[in-house]
């Protein structure tokens, strides 16, 4: 791959972006093709792409709502899912330097890749370059993703193609970094337990919001420690 | 779709990016939060996986789905590309449903 404008010590950084792009393009495409699929039109897709920019929340509030799930369940469980970027920010925070709009222009890149990318990188420097070509990359290719995928989606029956088990087929791929620690295991066990005894109860969403107890297996296990950052 | 999920959706994330990187901005957060924020994705994303794979409204369904996310899980677990988990989780639900249909 010929990289001319990027310095010459910068290029393996660049590449790592240009590969977790393309890597982000193809979770875009099934998104745009689900989105569709679940009511959503061709512009609200790509709305939700350019703005929401984070992933495991856009599936999984496409997925609520694709079940009869209300508005405000969906919404919620997405951001549940998101609160991890706020995280994210705070340990990006000290190597984010520049002025408040460049700052508020940052902020939404701040997801799992950039950070991973971010964090792993030695000096500022690096850090400047890890950041902002992997935000480029993942930016440009997620939207042209969602676009390719939305524009295909309305033309295809579901499932007949078997799309209806794309969303928990991207959700498996989405939490196997996270079952590499015992208590992300426990987490994971729990969620799933409470959403399927609780799912024959209550309205469409609530038990997934609920999965969320899960989480205080954080307040006896000690194996985690920190936002984790899968490497790229 | 409601325009109100994009609206919420969009500010709400975008809020949460910036309550991280500018307002509160380099303060460290107590460990045992950090620990639970942190299992946030492994506990919802088991439950969306349940709630996508068994479930039909509010009733539990086996159907090919299941068998789908299960070559899925596995293709996962051997480190397979992600264009190669997607594909084969898919078209095994799709073969599967396909051959339930003639049957």
């Amino acid at each position: 791959m010929s990289l001319p404008r990027v310095p010459h010590d910068m290029r393996d950084v660049v590449r790592a972006s240009v590969v977790i792009g393309v890597a982000s393009g193809i979770y875009a495409v099934s998104f745009g093709v689900l989105a569709v699929s679940a009511g959503a039109s061709v512009l609200q897709t790509c709305l939700l792409s350019l703005f929401v920019f984070t992933g495991a929340s856009q599936f999984s509030a496409v997925s609520v709502i694709s079940a009869g799930g209300s508005v405000a369940s969906a919404v919620s469980g997405g951001l549940l899912l998101a609160a991890r970027n706020g995280v994210y920010g705070l340990a990006l925070s000290p190597s984010m330097k520049g002025s408040l709009a460049k700052r508020m222009l940052a902020a939404q890149f701040v997801i799992d890749e950039t950070t991973a990318m971010t964090s792993a990188a030695p000096d500022q420097r690096s850090k400047d370059w890890a950041f902002w070509s992997c935000a480029v990359m993942l930016f440009t290719c997620w939207n042209l993703g969602t676009l390719v995928g939305a524009l295909a989606g309305s033309s295809i029956d579901p499932e007949t193609f078997g799309l209806d088990a794309a969303f928990p087929v991207v959700f498996v791929a989405m939490v196997a970094p996270h079952l590499s620690t015992r208590s992300g295991r426990r987490a994971a066990v729990i969620g799933a337990t409470v959403t399927i005894v609780l799912t024959p109860f209550l309205p469409i969403g609530l038990p997934i919001l609920l999965s969320a107890v899960g989480v205080f297996v954080g307040l006896v296990s000690h194996d985690g420690d920190g936002p984790r950052v899968e490497a790229p | 779709m409601s325009w109100w999920l994009v609206l919420w959706l969009s500010g709400g994330a975008y809020a949460l990016k910036v309550l991280g990187l500018v307002v509160l901005g380099g303060r460290q957060l107590p460990a045992v939060v950090n620990r639970c924020l942190a299992l946030i994705p492994a506990a919802l994303l088991a439950a969306l996986i349940m709630k996508d794979t068994l479930t039909a409204g509010q009733e539990i369904v086996l159907d090919a789905r299941l068998a789908g996310v299960s070559v899925a899980a596995v293709a996962t677990f051997r480190r397979l590309p992600l264009t190669a988990v997607l594909v084969l989780g898919v078209g095994s639900t799709a073969l599967v449903r396909a051959a339930a249909a003639v049957v």
